[in-house]
């Protein structure tokens, strides 16, 4: 046993406050719960103290919340270490702080109100399979190892914790979001899907859908299923971009135009990109095109920032002056997108078993 | 007054298919639930789903597996229907997308589970629960106009007419605490088990047995309360539960000395005996000394491929690294037999009817009996998706044929008062709402678990009477209406309370072991006189006890060998 404390950000919608945040002392294991030590003292101190829990083994998705600032599931994160957290970032002796999840309104102590938020967005999914015609008189037969990829996305519990981390939603409100994005690769990998070509046209024209993600890694961080709600986004993007789905912020054109400069150059090239990214190739480079000149005038005052701020080197924005790597340092940048053409077709590692035992019993030998 | 012609109250696999099935007939439905349904307790079936769906295999061999897990105490004509309409069952879930598992040619692939005589349990990796229900989920989005979803809404009583007919339920709003009546042609409960009574268990802290409670009340009878099943792999203390999957991957079960001991018990399937058997042959492993110090045996699941680990146990391979710091692809876990199953419950017909006309139940909540005294791993999914689709179906006929009648007011008001009234109990007057449960939860778990005798059950019946006194005075700290979580555990704790004496009075009434009912002082079964169900029906005085047959079709009772 050992003694913790919590520091829970509360709210009483009918005392007519604000929310204030108030201690606990609990007593439990350390491999117990923060979930267990609210409830400890909800059961000893203050019954008013108000979660969302049922399954209390990272199942049912209820309890997500945010500890010590990092958004997850209160059932699957162990006391002892969220104390061992708390006292990380702030120097010893320091309560567990325990808040409810962000981009989401507060019902009440740590009840967020999920259905105006994380549900309405996995409703503009269209989250239901759209098979075509008429089933099978018996199952579909499909690839097995397609079954498994969408697998992945199906372990999601719609707990919240990766809408609650997503810092493009905290910028864009209306960004449909890791959860929802998920949701839809669960279709768009499903070969019993007859709509997938619509639903991918769908989520790239939205200027909230697909390429509003900046590849942040929250939500994968947070994900308490290793569901990897951005490596969902990054697979809808590939197969966008593979249907030749236009997008207009030319979502798939920037991505691809990051891919070539760095495989020609090995750094970052700027001003190539935008360029690159409306009109690429050559003819990009001679006739730059309407939109890229409108949005080359629109990101001025972006690059005169990085000017004075020194993030941008004056000689880096002047055509053809890129500096390149030193010797072979290149080659290997090569070999990078050699091994990651060969895996480009690779299904989601649902089955992390295989690529992630190897190396441990080459360690053990 | 908000109105359907069918209102489902639950939903975790069989309310939701229950009001699927319903809206397909062309009715109106409510479906109500006191947390958002894929919060539901469904979620935690983790290995399959069983379905002789195979050309090899027959329903019949499917049949008779059940029909010998259960003790011979499942009625047999209803076990007929469950195994019959399995293969279908299974289709109908794979064209709406549930994600199986599939051979190497692409179709539906099998493992292997406990009691089966042939691989026939279909499964998505380890969360074939949450899988398919969170199928049916997308379904009712989509049907949003057609099944109207009441979610976070608790049900507190259900509401019957002059004719002794259900018409409707009394709720509360979970949100702002409004009450409300609703009313329908049929309502069908779809609430679940009662896991809640005991602890440690592997239920979630919603299975506080609502529907049985609340289907008794109103003089719905009871069947095979005693009948509960204690899980033999379940995490020492908490009561996480490690899948039945991982024996039928291979796992064995070790006691402190390193023997296999199966091998004492169920030579012929080992690890993969009944669950009943095999919590037994832990449970005097443990009492006899041969168990660790913390009483319990290993789960050796090292034995089992990595590869293959990795790819159909990748649930438990959490639970053991989150929950026990235990890496179980490279060492044993321990486990001991927990409670896990409610088999008791609700006595229905194969439509999901009970003796309150009007009134349905289905899955966890039920009892038709499709699982005696034993229930068969992978066997209650399939039970909460046969039955819970045939009562909403039966329910829409039903609303179909009736004019029905408006719930009286008040019901409504008796509801309210007696809610005013647990707000109003002075703060320290009694124990607390926690204090209670607690010591319900470790009595029943004490005296009414995998091995059981009179003076023990007796206690806790006596235990479990004092305490409904207490409950009478317990009070709460929470007097908003908000999310008033405080305010639905004291209902719950009320319902919990009725389980808990159904089930003792049930205990102490059979007085031979059959399947999960093993009596110390009576430790043979007793065909003779047993071979029937014990009925409770509410009476002035607690349960009062009647029997009914055993429907017996085509498999006479014999000795049961693993």
């Amino acid at each position: 046993m050992a003694e913790y404390t919590l520091k829970v950000r509360r709210y009483q919608p009918e005392a007519g406050e604000g929310a204030y945040w108030e201690e606990f002392n609990v007593e439990l294991e350390p491999s117990l719960s923060v979930l267990d030590g609210l409830l400890q003292a909800k059961d000893r101190d203050d019954g008013s103290l108000s979660v969302r829990c049922s399954c209390r083994a990272a199942i049912c998705g209820s309890c997500g919340m945010k500890i010590n600032g990092q958004s997850g599931l209160g059932c699957k994160t162990q006391i002892g270490e969220a104390h061992e957290a708390a006292n990380r970032r702030n120097g010893g002796g320091n309560p567990i702080v325990i808040e409810p999840m962000g981009n989401m309104p507060v019902i009440k102590d740590l009840i967020t109100d999920m259905e105006s938020t994380h549900w309405e967005k996995i409703r503009r999914v269209t989250p239901w399979l759209l098979p075509h015609g008429e089933p099978p008189e018996r199952e579909y037969i499909v690839e097995p190892e397609s079954m498994i990829d969408i697998t992945q996305s199906m372990a999601c519990i719609q707990c919240g914790s990766c809408v609650s981390a997503c810092l493009s939603m905290e910028a864009d409100p209306d960004f449909v979001g890791p959860a929802a994005l998920a949701k839809a690769y669960r279709f768009v990998g499903d070969p019993r899907d007859a709509e997938t070509r619509e639903r991918l046209h769908d989520l790239a024209q939205d200027p909230h859908g697909i390429y509003d993600c900046t590849h942040c890694f929250s939500c994968v961080d947070a994900c308490p299923k290793g569901v990897a709600p951005m490596d969902q986004i990054m697979r809808l993007r590939r197969r966008a971009g593979e249907e030749g789905i236009e997008d207009p912020n030319s979502g798939h054109n920037h991505e691809m135009a990051f891919v070539k400069i760095i495989e020609k150059k090995g750094t970052l090239d700027e001003s190539a990109l935008l360029q690159e990214s409306f009109v690429p190739g050559i003819k990009g480079k001679l006739m730059p095109g309407k939109r890229a000149i409108k949005e080359m005038i629109a990101s001025l005052p972006t690059a005169i920032r990085g000017f004075r701020t020194g993030k941008m080197r004056s000689l880096k924005v002047i055509p053809g002056l890129h500096h390149k790597l030193p010797d072979g340092a290149q080659d290997e940048v090569k070999a990078i997108y050699a091994h990651a053409q060969a895996h480009r077709e690779e299904f989601n590692i649902y089955i992390k078993g295989e690529e992630g035992a190897e190396p441990e019993e080459k360690e053990a030998t | 007054m908000p109105t359907h012609d069918v209102l489902v109250i639950g939903a975790g696999l069989a309310g939701q298919r229950a009001a699927l099935a319903a809206a397909e007939q062309g009715v109106s439905v409510g479906l109500l639930s006191k947390v958002h349904p894929v919060r539901s307790h469904s979620n935690a079936a983790q290995g399959g789903i069983n379905a002789a769906l195979n050309p090899e295999d027959t329903w019949e061999s499917h049949a008779f597996d059940t029909v010998k897990g259960s003790d011979y105490l499942g009625d047999q004509d209803a076990i007929e229907v469950m195994c019959r309409e399995a293969p279908e069952e299974i289709l109908h879930l794979e064209h709406l997308g549930v994600t199986f598992h599939r051979n190497e040619e692409g179709k539906l692939g099998t493992r292997a589970f406990g009691g089966a005589s042939a691989a026939r349990t279909y499964y998505v990796a380890d969360i074939t629960g949450q899988a398919i229900m969170h199928v049916l989920y997308e379904q009712l989005m989509k049907y949003a106009d057609k099944v109207a979803r009441y979610e976070e809404w608790f049900c507190t009583a259900l509401a019957i007419d002059e004719n002794g007919e259900c018409c409707g339920a009394v709720t509360r709003n979970v949100a702002d605490g409004s009450m409300e009546l609703f009313r329908a042609k049929a309502v069908i409960l779809a609430c679940g088990g009662n896991g809640q009574v005991w602890k440690p268990t592997t239920n979630a802290l919603i299975c506080t047995g609502d529907g049985i409670s609340m289907a008794y009340r109103v003089g719905a009878k009871l069947m095979d309360m005693e009948m509960i099943q204690y899980h033999p792999t379940t995490l020492a203390g908490k009561g996480f539960l490690i899948t039945e999957g991982a024996r039928g991957e291979g796992a064995h079960l070790l006691n402190a000395k390193g023997e296999r001991f199966m091998e004492r018990y169920a030579p012929n399937k080992m690890e993969l005996a009944s669950r009943d058997v095999v919590s037994r042959a832990e449970q005097t492993e443990i009492d006899e000394g041969r168990g660790f110090p913390d009483g319990t045996v290993e789960l050796d699941i090292t034995v089992v491929p990595k590869k293959r680990i990795h790819e159909a146990l990748r649930e438990i391979v959490l639970v053991g690294k989150d929950f026990a710091g235990v890496d179980i692809t490279k060492e044993p876990i321990r486990i001991k037999p927990g409670n896990h199953y409610t088999m008791g419950g609700i006595k229905t017909d194969v439509d999901g009817r009970t003796d309150v006309p009007g009134l349905y139940a289905a899955g966890e909540v039920a009892c038709v009996s499709v699982h005696g005294g034993n229930r068969l791993g992978a066997n209650s999914l399939l039970d909460t998706l046969i039955f819970g689709r045939r009562s909403g179906v039966d329910a829409a006929a039903r609303a179909k044929q009736i004019d029905g009648s408006e719930p009286s007011k008040e019901v409504l008001e008796e509801e309210r008062s007696k809610i005013e009234a647990i707000a109003g109990r002075e703060k320290g007057s009694g124990r607390r709402i926690s204090e209670i449960k607690l010591e319900l939860g470790t009595t029943m778990d004490k005296h009414v678990a995998v091995f059981r005798n009179e003076a023990g059950i007796q206690e806790a019946l006596n235990t479990v009477r004092r305490l409904k006194e207490e409950a009478d005075s317990a009070y709460i700290d929470d007097q908003g209406s908000v999310f008033n979580q405080d305010m639905l555990a004291a209902i719950e704790l009320g319902y919990m309370l009725d389980n808990a004496e159904c089930t003792c009075v049930s205990a102490l009434e059979r007085k031979e072991s059959r399947g999960a009912q093993y009596r110390t002082d009576f430790p043979e079964r007793n065909d003779a006189e047993w071979l029937k169900h014990i009925d409770l029906q509410q009476g002035d005085d607690g349960p009062e006890i009647s029997y009914s047959e055993v429907t017996i079709t085509q498999w006479e009772p014999e000795e049961r060998k693993y």
